[in-house]
């Protein structure tokens, strides 16, 4: 078949159109069927189930024989004391995120960019990456050691002559932790991406802005900082849009009730409420505000970057 | 590249190097730390204080612990089976999609490009998922740890943009001597792809290694949990009977655990540990191709 044919031929019907291409392509659509079966099963049949966050959802009568109850469970979520602290936790943990978490590993980036023996650079790159490695439960459990009476991190304030804080039982110190992990497990991994970028900058720039006396300090500046900025962009609006998402994982591992005050965030609510106590309406009603919140985010986002500096997602 | 250095920049350099330095320390340190631990004696490591340069006395009372309890080799072949099962099927549905979205003269292709991104963004939420794998019977099965993580959009689209960048005039010569598409697929596409072939099998085997949350969830008989989900019961939930260390004493059981815990740590991280430096190389490579869609 000659390529430019379709465009000499007069219009067919969209009926035509479409069993042409299955005639042409059946071959890709039969591999499509298992990625297609997954999305629509795993993906999008949650996506229409969610819709007993309007119901009075019971194992018994299914997703569509429950009765509609309208926003009865928004309404009672939003007037429980739930709802602000929940969103109060998850949103802090996430800006307090944002504004430690995020620069840091561009900051990493660009201070390996500047070392000149490849050999150290190499090492620091393999030791930084590593603890992206450990398993989330192991992780946890270095956290609750390290951070015990007994632990590393005590023992050292002790043998500096200060008091042992037990860090986990700590409403004021949870959210430090919480981070402070997060930042140790996944800066160097995060630091990748710059790295690649960084390693795409023309070595030319660099040299012109060196005959024209810049130092290094203005050369990260005004060469190194704004070829990052199309990625360094991209990276912020996908970590806006997980503005309410906090790991469920995480947090189930590290708290326990004397610190829920600061800890709990929607993720291990809804765990709480949904699998353990088997309230499916009320913790899903609470998962699919959680999941608007979110996607309204990525949007708003977006399109501001959009506006701002020409680069998006979308 | 520049051969003088002002005197500002060399300090700037020095400057650099140590801080990069301290930050590699505070990386490495604490899994120096626990193998030391692992390592020490329990009642040495109980009074020592700040840090531990070399194992404190020297025992490997722990370690023996460890390898007698049974639920850490039956969490390993767990989790093995798992991640087998689990790879066979990631791949397979990987893949196929993968190279059947990069053809650019299927009409449905970007339709079905919409309907795998929408969801790297938005999502029914974990109870309707939770009673979906509930209806599915799949509970306390193995296909509950397989088919519901069979795809991830993330490794799909680096798969596709991989597959994207194969000559096509390649494929045309195979179909001009009258090979099918599947031959093509199996003969020519993914041999042409090992590198991100390894990339993405890592990132689902890394993915499997570490999943526990799925587990908790879906597995009820203790046989059927993995590793992770073992580690949780020792390490988080303090649960040492499963240990059968025959302490009964509290205080002497505290002591013991500690190098216990770190005992159990190394076991169940150092084939990770140890194979990464030699594989950190496909890592980094995902992440850029995966960057390259951006």
């Amino acid at each position: 078949m000659k390529k430019g044919q379709s465009t000499l031929m007069p219009r067919r019907t969209l009926g035509e159109r479409i069993g042409n291409d299955f005639k042409k392509n059946h071959s890709f659509y039969v591999m499509l069927i298992p990625l297609v079966l997954y999305y629509l099963i795993f993906h999008y049949y949650p996506m229409y189930g969610a819709q007993i966050a309007f119901k009075n959802f019971s194992i018994g009568k299914g997703i569509e024989n429950s009765p509609w109850v309208g926003l009865k469970h928004f309404e009672s979520f939003f007037d429980s004391i739930y709802f602000s602290r929940l969103l109060v936790n998850t949103l802090a943990i996430n800006v307090f995120d944002i504004l430690l978490g995020f620069p840091l590993p561009i900051l990493l980036a660009i201070l390996l960019n500047e070392v000149r023996s490849s050999g150290y650079k190499r090492t620091i790159q393999t030791v930084t990456y590593l603890p992206h490695f450990i398993s989330t439960v192991v992780l946890c459990s270095l956290v609750r050691e390290f951070t015990a009476r007994t632990g590393l991190i005590n023992n050292m304030i002790t043998s500096l002559g200060g008091e042992p804080i037990i860090f986990l039982q700590k409403n004021e110190w949870y959210r430090t932790v919480f981070i402070g992990s997060g930042i140790w497990q996944q800066c160097g991994w995060n630091s990748i991406i710059y790295m690649a970028a960084l390693s795409a900058i023309d070595v030319e720039q660099y040299e012109a802005a060196h005959i024209d006396g810049a130092n290094r300090l203005q050369e990260m500046w005004y060469i190194t900082l704004p070829s990052l900025l199309p990625t360094i962009m991209i990276m912020l609006i996908m970590r806006c849009g997980r503005i309410l998402n906090v790991g469920a994982e995480k947090t189930l591992l590290l708290y326990n009730p004397s610190t829920y005050k600061t800890a709990d965030v929607i993720a291990s609510y809804v765990y709480r409420k949904g699998i353990e106590d088997g309230n499916y309406s009320f913790s899903t009603a609470v998962g699919l505000f959680n999941s608007v919140i979110n996607f309204i985010m990525l949007l708003s986002v977006n399109k501001v970057s959009n506006k701002l500096t020409g680069s998006g997602l979308f | 590249m520049r051969s003088i250095e002002s005197s500002g920049e060399r300090v700037f350099s020095v400057i650099n190097v140590l801080l990069l330095g301290v930050f590699g320390f505070v990386c490495a340190y604490p899994v120096y730390y626990i193998i030391l631990g692992s390592l020490s004696d329990p009642m040495a490591m109980m009074k020592h204080t700040g840090f531990l340069w070399k194992p404190y006395g020297f025992n490997l009372a722990a370690y023996r612990t460890v390898f007698e309890n049974r639920m850490i080799p039956l969490g390993y072949l767990n989790t093995l089976w798992y991640m087998a099962a689990g790879l066979a099927v990631n791949m397979l549905f990987t893949t196929l999609g993968a190279y059947a979205l990069s053809k650019r003269t299927m009409a449905l292709r970007n339709p079905i490009m919409l309907l795998v991104s929408f969801t790297m963004f938005f999502s029914g939420g974990m109870i309707p998922s939770y009673l979906l794998v509930l209806r599915l019977g799949m509970v306390d099965h193995w296909t509950a740890m397989v088919f519901p993580s069979a795809i991830n959009s993330f490794n799909l689209i680096i798969m596709r943009t991989s597959f994207q960048q194969l000559p096509e005039e390649l494929f045309e010569s195979v179909r001009i001597d009258g090979g099918n598409e599947w031959q093509i697929f199996f003969r020519i596409a993914l041999p042409l792809s090992p590198a991100v072939l390894a990339v993405i099998v890592l990132y689902y085997a890394v993915y499997h290694w570490n999943s526990w949350m799925p587990a908790m969830m879906y597995m009820r008989t203790r046989s059927h949990y993995p590793l992770q989900l073992v580690l949780r019961e020792i390490l988080i939930n303090n649960d040492l009977n499963s240990m059968g260390t025959g302490i009964s004493d509290a205080a002497d059981k505290e002591f013991v655990a500690v190098t216990l815990k770190y005992a159990t740590i190394i076991v169940a991280t150092l084939p990770i540990m140890c194979v990464y430096p030699f594989l950190q190389k496909y890592f980094m490579k995902g992440v850029m191709i995966g960057a390259l869609k951006g």
